[in-house]
């Protein structure tokens, strides 16, 4: 490990940040938008249903698509900055 | 052309594709036979991935369970989905940069203990056997539904070709065959949706036109609810069970499919860390072309089910169809049972109501089956379906018997009782492993156990209550020790299978559930099925509290950790 356990724990801590960001919005809308909150976002209609609705079978699902990129790219500039990447 | 023979050719046309994939893949190390030699394009790994995570079931019967559920059954979509985002940013990369070829192997080397490496292999063959018995459940009913075949003439057949492509091949075969697979799945799912959606509300998109209005102007779905209200049931688009219910299982099904043991191996075949962040994410786009899809066939066909048999108001005597009057499609899926008309007041039409008074049985997997007819849509389309659900379970079916060798020939004769043989002498035990495998899963999905019912039960509970947690600790937690490992799975899947068993009988046996299958004795309303989620709670509890009391583990495996959490090292590709 470059620079001993220094690197590799700031390295961790900052994925860890990342993580931890990525799940409450990935919690947000699963277990938020799509079933929690689901009875107060009726209000805001999508084809004549509410907005929990299209989070449940829609939104939620390309949510996590969206994330997962972020989360794929941003570890690529994290690998990077603490030289920790391969090749 | 004839439908028979336009089925055959198209389905014979897919298995002359994955049997030349198998030719030409054949796999020469164990390298290759078990992580493709660790050379798999992430964007082509996550095509495998989705048709091997892409069952039978999702193929066949998820439209059918959303269409009956309706927004209750978003619990399986956002379930089904989201474990990915786990996978991606817990497991995948970190298990990739460890650089072996099992999940078993991995918490036998981290806990350095080899109980814990038996008692993660137990969990695998469990949760896996149950989860292929179901496919190889699927294979014969795609056979005898489509070409008329004894089921299990067709099981017979399944079993050859997955042999074929999974005993010469191993994970290389596997992979490029799934990849095939992938693309007829996908094809015969959305071809029947995007052409039904375009009838129905003149949006090509089926993930639009649900949103979309209906010919009279009516949003699609605020017309369902309508219809489905003045037929007595329950709005489509609200909840109908128990919200607690919902996130628990919601959260089971999301762990449990981050742990599947046959999921997670796939992402030891890219080449570097880095790919297995993103394949994870290409996973999940060809999974979700379906998944998104799926909910649109759910509500269509609901919608045309509804609208069919009711096309007028539901007060009125000739509002509810004749018999006499039904259309083709009605009576061709009439013939195989899924559908059933039973004229109880004797006034000759269908009433399709809910309560007492229902005349009409609808099995949920007509949704799909019966789509492309309902549709009015070629005969190749409907042999295109057949080739796909065939597609959906073969290509499980391989990827869970892979992990069922693997865990065979590399963890237990390899790496526990044999420890001595050569690379040849194990590529071989693995080839007669899975060969073994295809046969027991065979004889099993022709006699199918009583506990084949509980399947999802029970692999998503094993899954989730023991191998997600494991390994989630296993590189997050530098503190886990091997006690604190071994005592979190035991009470996880102890308190799983209890929950499950006490409410639908030890092993499944009908009459020997101590409490009964029944809402009112569920723990918080939480159902059988859902309990995965809690018994990974009590595994996190137990093996931490265990951990806190017992010795740290060794230093050199805490070095370890901090190893697999930097990408850097990684062990690139076999033989590229």
């Amino acid at each position: 490990m470059p620079d001993g356990n220094k690197t590799g724990e700031a390295y961790w801590k900052a994925n860890l940040r990342l993580v931890t960001i990525c799940l409450i919005i990935w919690a947000i809308v699963s277990y938020g938008f799509g079933i929690i909150l689901r009875p107060a976002l009726d209000a805001i209609p999508v084809g004549g249903v509410g907005l929990g609705f299209w989070f449940a079978q829609q939104g939620s699902i390309y949510v996590f698509l969206v994330l997962i990129f972020y989360y794929a790219s941003q570890m690529n500039k994290l690998d990077r900055e603490f030289d920790v990447h391969e090749d | 052309m004839e439908l028979q023979t336009l089925t055959y050719i198209v389905v014979g046309a897919t298995f002359a594709l994955y049997f030349g994939i198998a030719i030409w893949a054949r796999a020469g190390s164990t390298g290759e036979f078990y992580a493709a030699g660790r050379g798999v394009h992430p964007v082509a790994n996550g095509m495998a991935t989705a048709a091997d995570w892409m069952s039978a079931a999702s193929f066949i019967s998820m439209a059918g369970l959303i269409a009956f559920m309706g927004y209750d059954a978003s619990l399986f979509l956002m379930g089904w989905t989201g474990g990915y985002v786990l996978l991606a940013m817990l497991l995948a990369p970190y298990l990739r940069k460890f650089g072996k070829f099992t999940v078993p192997e991995f918490i036998g080397d981290r806990f350095y203990s080899q109980t814990a490496r038996i008692v993660a292999v137990i969990c695998l063959i469990i949760a896996s056997i149950t989860y292929v018995i179901g496919q190889m459940k699927g294979i014969g009913v795609a056979f005898s539904r489509f070409l008329e075949m004894p089921f299990d003439q067709g099981l017979f057949i399944g079993m050859g070709i997955v042999f074929v492509y999974a005993v010469l091949g191993g994970m290389k075969g596997i992979t490029y065959t799934q990849i095939a697979q992938y693309c007829v799945l996908i094809c015969a799912y959305t071809v029947p949706a995007i052409f039904i959606s375009l009838h129905l509300t003149g949006v090509p998109l089926p993930q639009i036109g649900m949103f979309s209005s209906v010919q009279d102007g009516t949003p699609l779905l605020v017309k369902l609810d309508q219809t489905l209200v003045d037929l007595g049931f329950a709005q489509y688009t609200q909840l109908k069970g128990s919200m607690l219910n919902m996130v628990v299982y919601t959260f089971s099904l999301m762990i449990g499919t981050a742990g599947l043991p046959h999921v997670i191996i796939r992402f030891f075949t890219v080449p570097k860390v880095r790919d297995a962040r993103a394949s994870a994410g290409w996973a999940l786009v060809f999974i979700a072309i379906l998944y998104t899809t799926a909910p649109a066939v759910g509500s269509m066909a609901m919608f045309n089910l509804a609208n069919t048999v009711q096309p007028g108001p539901v007060t009125a005597v000739d509002g509810s169809l004749s018999y006499e009057a039904r259309p083709q499609w009605f009576k061709n899926w009439e013939k195989t049972g899924l559908l059933e008309f039973n004229d109880k007041n004797g006034d000759g039409r269908i009433q399709y109501r809910k309560g007492a008074d229902n005349e009409l049985r609808v099995d949920r997997d007509i949704m799909v089956l019966a789509n492309p007819e309902i549709a009015k849509l070629p005969n190749w389309v409907i042999a295109l379906v057949a080739a796909g659900g065939l597609a959906a379970a073969l290509s499980t079916a391989a990827g869970l018997l892979l992990a069922i060798s693997t865990a065979i020939s590399h963890d237990l004769l390899k790496g526990v009782f044999t420890p001595d043989i050569s690379e040849t002498q194990e590529l071989l035990a693995a080839r007669v492993a899975m060969a073994g495998s295809i046969g027991v899963a065979g004889y099993l999905g022709l006699h199918p156990p009583d506990f084949a019912a509980g399947t999802v039960a029970i692999a998503f509970g094993l899954a989730a209550s023991s191998i997600f947690p494991v390994l989630m600790m296993g590189i997050f937690n530098k503190r886990m020790n091997s006690q604190g490992a071994i005592a979190g799975m035991a009470a996880g899947i102890g308190i799983t299978m209890l929950y499950v068993f006490q409410h639908k009988g030890i092993f499944f046996v009908p009459g020997t559930s101590f409490l009964g299958d029944m809402g009112p004795n569920w723990f918080f309303g939480i159902s059988p099925n859902a309990f995965g989620g809690i018994g990974a709670l009590v595994n996190f509890a137990v093996a931490i509290m265990v951990a806190k009391v017992t010795a740290p583990p060794p230093e050199h495996i805490q070095h370890l950790v901090e190893d697999i959490r930097i990408p850097k090292g990684a062990t690139g590709a076999i033989d590229h």
